[in-house]
């Protein structure tokens, strides 16, 4: 038996009114990796991300989830068989209280979530389960607060604590990074270590450092298509890729 | 804790104004300020503006209407009759115009309710431009005698409790969070695993449902069905009865129900009778412009600011 992958894609395409975002990607995500995606803006990373938890429909293609085919389930079923997706602008509940925020992920399971005569009493039970995911993301402290309140950094703790709740096989993480000082950077990147000790990561990332030091498998994305794949030692030094990637990158570091 | 003292203190008010102020003037603000509580529930707490809601309110008030004065039905169970109507109406256009967003959600919302409008401007048994009129009151369990304006003011108010209380259950309760996640953050819910048209759907069909409560009701009190009930007028009226008192709020749409029928009475009563609409309109205007959160929405501001 060849490894084991929790997510396949088959020649997966995605058009735009003649403009092929994602063209022919096949991608297989080993179970238990963190496998990142890379490329230069606008290489069509979150349209795979999109097309994965079916926020945008496939052109043609197929993805497979543990062996079965799931392309033709809507978002919200998708998520509800493990794959959760966290999205490139800060995904919360800005006007619901921290612990709220991930209680909602709690709820879901109770099959309460219809029943408009009870009373919201009967969540409490959920939040010490709440308050101790909070604590796994350094959160603990903040359960009361207001989430508009918190700080950039601690609204993507807050964002990963949520999609923790449904307990995912699959985790996707859309630049979980991007626009944090240095300090933050380092926060989450070690946040994402420790969530990935018993599930799989599938993550977008500009940031190289975090790329170097977190990932196990790199698939590089280049207009749509995949451009190469491997460990961060093989990916890095193939020129392509230092010519497509890194000298954008280097260009946006200077702009 | 306030809020519930508040409501002691509102419910104490209730129970006596009927001897200190005319009693169908506070039945038709009871049947509007529940008729916007429900609209509220949509707007203020799942982010949909509906512009044809006053269907549910017409759909209440003419199935109540005929079915009393035809099938010789008591007055609670044409009010169940019309809540029922207007619940199954609700069903249907709900799930009709939820997957819609935005502008586009209100536009087929407000188109659903103009075809059904014609419906009852055409069919045999709603009496055409006249509506039905005449509709006995009746005798509640059969021995209260609801032409008293006192019993039927007790009969509305209690409607309304219970109107208001299926509101605020619904928004405090499980539901009402997945509703709230809903409203902040929609691509997120869905990220969590929730079928967020279901929800919308289900919040759409308890806000028909009541809103045909309160067309019911009104349909009694004033023993009367007329098309002024399914116009669009209506539909706007709502909305500004909702803006103007606190859109998101629990009692910003009774402040704003009571505020602008007060006002329609006032000055329908005066020579300002012929300037209604534009009056309505100002209003309206200024409400947007400078007073986003509406006059409940506002005062909580000033207590946030001063108290806390
Ligand atoms: N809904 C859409 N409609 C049209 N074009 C889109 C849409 N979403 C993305 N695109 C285009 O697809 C390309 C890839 O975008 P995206 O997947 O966001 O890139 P990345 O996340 O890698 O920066 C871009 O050129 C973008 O403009
Ligand atoms: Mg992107």
């Amino acid at each position: 038996m060849s490894a084991d992958y929790v997510l396949e894609t088959q020649n997966l395409i995605k058009e735009f009114k003649g403009f092929t975002a994602v063209d022919d990607v096949s991608l297989k995500i080993q179970r238990g990796h963190i496998h990142a995606l890379i490329g230069p803006n606008g290489a069509g990373k979150t349209t795979v991300f999109n097309l994965l938890t079916k926020f945008l429909t496939p052109t043609s293609g197929r993805i497979l989830y543990n062996g079965h085919d799931i392309t033709s389930l809507q978002s919200a079923a998708i998520a509800r068989k493990g794959v959760v997706r966290s999205f490139q602008i800060s995904a919360v509940f800005p006007h619901l209280s921290v612990l709220e925020n991930v209680r909602i992920a709690l709820q879901r399971k109770e099959g309460n979530s219809f029943h408009f005569w009870k009373s919201e009493k009967v969540l409490d039970k959920l939040n010490d389960r709440a308050v101790e995911l909070l604590e796994s993301v350094g959160l603990g402290n903040f359960a009361g607060a207001k989430t508009v309140d918190l700080s950039y950094g601690h609204k993507r703790a807050l964002e990963i604590a949520t999609t923790l709740a449904l307990e995912p096989e699959l985790m996707l993480l859309d630049e979980p990074t991007q626009g944090m000082g240095h300090e933050d950077v380092d926060v989450v990147a070690d946040l994402i270590k420790k969530v990935s000790k018993d599930r799989t990561i599938l993550m977008v990332e500009h940031n190289l450092h975090v790329v170097s030091k977190l990932a196990d498998q790199i698939t590089v994305l280049q207009r749509g298509a995949i451009l190469t794949e491997g460990d961060y030692e093989t990916v890095s030094a193939d020129p392509r890729v230092q010519e497509a990637y890194l000298g954008v990158a280097v260009e946006e570091n200077g702009a | 804790m306030k809020i519930s003292k508040l409501s002691i203190v509102l419910l104490g008010v209730a129970l006596v104004a009927p001897f200190v102020m005319y009693p169908v003037l506070l039945m038709k603000i009871l049947c509007f300020a529940l008729f916007a509580s429900a609209f509220n529930l949509l707007l203020g707490f799942v982010g949909l503006l509906s512009f044809g809601h006053a269907i549910f309110l017409g759909t209440g008030g003419y199935v109540t209407g005929y079915l009393v004065m035809n099938s010789g039905l008591s007055p609670l169970l044409g009010i169940l009759a019309g809540t029922a109507a207007a619940a199954a109406l609700g069903a249907v256009y709900g799930k009709l115009s939820v997957k819609r967003e935005g502008i586009y959600f209100a536009m087929v919302t407000l188109a659903l309710a103009q075809l059904m409008f014609f419906v009852f401007l055409q069919a045999p048994f709603t009496g055409g431009e006249n509506g039905l009129q005449g509709i006995p009151r009746g005798f509640l369990f059969g021995f209260i005698d609801l032409s008293d304006n006192l019993n039927m003011y007790y009969f509305v108010l209690a409607i309304f409790l219970f109107g208001f209380w299926v509101i605020n259950r619904t928004i405090h309760s499980p539901f009402g969070q997945v509703l709230k996640a809903i409203r902040e953050n929609e691509p997120r819910a869905t990220s969590l695993g929730y079928n967020v048209n279901d929800y919308k759907w289900a919040a759409f069909v308890i806000s028909a449902a009541l809103s045909g409560l309160a067309g019911s009701t009104k349909t009694l009190v004033f023993q009367l069905a007329s098309l002024t009930d399914v116009h669009w007028h209506m539909s706007g009226e709502v909305v500004l009865m909702t803006l103007v008192g606190g859109m998101g709020t629990i009692f910003g749409p009774l402040v704003g129900a009571a505020a602008i029928v007060g006002l329609q009475n006032f000055l329908s009563g005066g020579e300002l009778g012929n300037y209604v609409h534009i009056i309505m309109g100002l209003i309206f205007i200024v409400c947007v412009l400078a007073f986003r959160s509406g006059i409940v929405g506002e005062i909580q501001k000033i207590v946030k600011r001063n108290f806390s």
